[in-house]
């Protein structure tokens, strides 16, 4: 039987495509490449490569160890290249501003509970859970993907990372 | 899985080719060997009964979905979430200025009930709508039995995340779903998860690439995951989309793995605006005015991702919202 290769991208090795215009321009479909955005970026940046109103997902470039943060909603990380590690804590005081979205980065090291740890690969997909303190460490540069609403750490700099002619 | 053949208001007895007729309105679909033959008081169109009955499914599985599904250039349907038109060149610039295009609205369930049953009747025992073409068999022919358990699948919506508690399951051979032949290089492990006890609902994780290695259908987008209104709808896609998309909101694609070539075209007119090349870890928006159809030569994975808030459409209706999610 023949043998099919699946195409995967990742940090080192990627190919973007591309929008060819008829009677448009290539702004209006906001084309980038996560991978690309994450090569170029500081670890740890939530950098957003989509957004629908107050949504957004951004690409993470995660390398070496994350502040601890919180969300007021479910946050879900998927794994786009290299392994990460997953703390959870269900904190003792801190509570996510309910009025806030997108997660917010807490001082030092939370008190609470330990309530897990996941270790995820390329492909594996995690839930943050609303309410709890995570960390994400990476021994290796690492490329995550985040489903979660807009917050004050969100950065956008679409006309750097998009196409525009 | 469904068993009996429902039967609906506006539906024939069999045909000389053993298929039912049915009627919705002034609007009347026969099929054949061959074709479905669409017909309404100005006009009639025929469509190659396999790529119809594939769009058919398409509409009927996703609940007509968001704004336009278009079955070919000149029928299809508008979903008004509780009322759908169902039209014929309301979308073809050509059939509007010799108008002969036609349009009405029907109660959401009167005309699910009516495609449910055409489907259940047209489809034939061979013939899997939801299959890539080297998965299935023909859709041609005289009436040969019927493949209620394809035409029924139920759509994967989870309520929070695949994998967790009383939420969708994984898949694996056990529970039916094997590696697809195209997708067997796809690690197949799953995440290390250790969990402190009172925390089960909670501390989960799962492969999605695996999940979606061992999908049975194509180009069908199912819910894996939720952040209120944010819908993350990956789909494994084969062939071609078996319909032509009319977005009436912004819609994302994340290419996950492979190559899918997206025709771009406006949504009112049908003329071609764009072709969007996209490979593994690609991102693009679909703009909220444009009808568009993918192309996907190896089975990939797409990451379609929805914002499912029903105030987007009467937003972008009154210009609240821009057809475009960012500008820059
Ligand atoms: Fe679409």
């Amino acid at each position: 039987m023949k043998e099919y290769k699946t195409v995967f991208g990742s940090l080192t090795n990627f190919t973007k495509g591309g929008v060819e215009v008829i009677n448009d321009s290539p702004q209006n479909y906001v084309f980038s490449n996560i991978f690309d955005v994450a090569s170029r970026a500081k670890p740890w940046e939530k950098v957003a490569v989509a957004k629908n109103m107050e949504y957004v997902i951004e690409a993470i470039r995660a390398e070496g160890v994350s502040q601890w943060r919180i969300a007021s909603h479910d946050e879900f990380a998927l794994v786009m290249d290299g392994q990460v590690t997953i703390e959870l804590l269900d904190p003792d005081s801190v509570t996510a501003d309910v009025a806030r979205t997108g997660s917010m980065a807490l001082d030092g090291e939370p008190s609470g509970k330990k309530m897990g740890t996941i270790v995820a690969r390329r492909g594996h997909m995690s839930l943050l859970p609303a309410n709890r303190c995570y960390r994400i460490s990476a021994s290796d540069p690492s490329v995550i993907l985040l489903q979660t609403i807009q917050g004050p750490d969100t950065v956008e700099r679409w006309a750097s990372i998009c196409q525009t002619r | 899985m469904t068993t009996e053949k429902v039967r609906v208001n506006g539906e024939s007895e069999p045909n000389e080719h053993g298929y039912r007729s049915y009627s919705l309105g002034e609007f009347t679909f026969k099929r054949d060997e061959h074709f479905a033959h669409i017909d309404w008081p100005t006009g009639h169109h025929v469509m190659a009964v396999e790529p119809f009955l594939k769009a058919l499914m398409r509409d009927i599985a996703w609940n007509f979905f968001y704004g336009t599904v278009n079955f070919d250039s000149v029928i299809g349907t508008v979903n008004h979430y509780g009322n759908v038109d169902l039209f014929a060149g309301r979308f073809n610039e050509d059939y509007r200025k010799a108008e002969i295009d036609h349009l009405e609205n029907f109660p959401h369930d009167e005309i699910k009930a009516t495609f449910e049953a055409m489907l259940g009747d047209w489809v034939n025992e061979s013939f899997d709508p939801f299959a890539a073409p080297q998965e299935t068999g023909s859709a041609y022919g005289d009436k040969d039995g019927n493949n209620y358990e394809a035409v029924t699948r139920s759509r994967v919506t989870a309520k929070r995340m695949v994998g967790l508690p009383d939420d969708e399951p994984l898949r694996s051979d056990e529970s039916g779903y094997a590696v697809n032949r195209m997708f067997a290089d796809v690690d197949q492990s799953e995440p290390e998860v250790s969990v402190e006890p009172g925390y089960e609902n909670e501390v989960s994780a799962f492969s999605l690439f695996k999940y979606l290695s061992r999908s049975d259908v194509t180009w069908n987008p199912s819910v894996v995951s939720v952040c209120k209104d944010s819908l993350y709808c990956p789909t494994t896609e084969e062939f071609i989309l078996p319909i032509i998309h009319g977005n009436d909101r912004v819609e994302w694609f994340l290419q996950l793995s492979d190559e899918i070539v997206w025709e771009v075209a406006d949504r009112e007119t049908g003329r071609p605006r764009a072709n969007v090349v996209m490979k593994a870890g690609d991102c693009a928006a679909m703009p909220a005015d444009i009808r568009h159809q993918g192309f996907s030569s190896k089975r990939s994975m797409l990451l379609v991702w929805e914002n499912n808030s029903s105030e987007l459409p009467g937003m972008i209706a009154r210009g609240e919202a821009l057809n475009v999610p960012v500008k820059f």
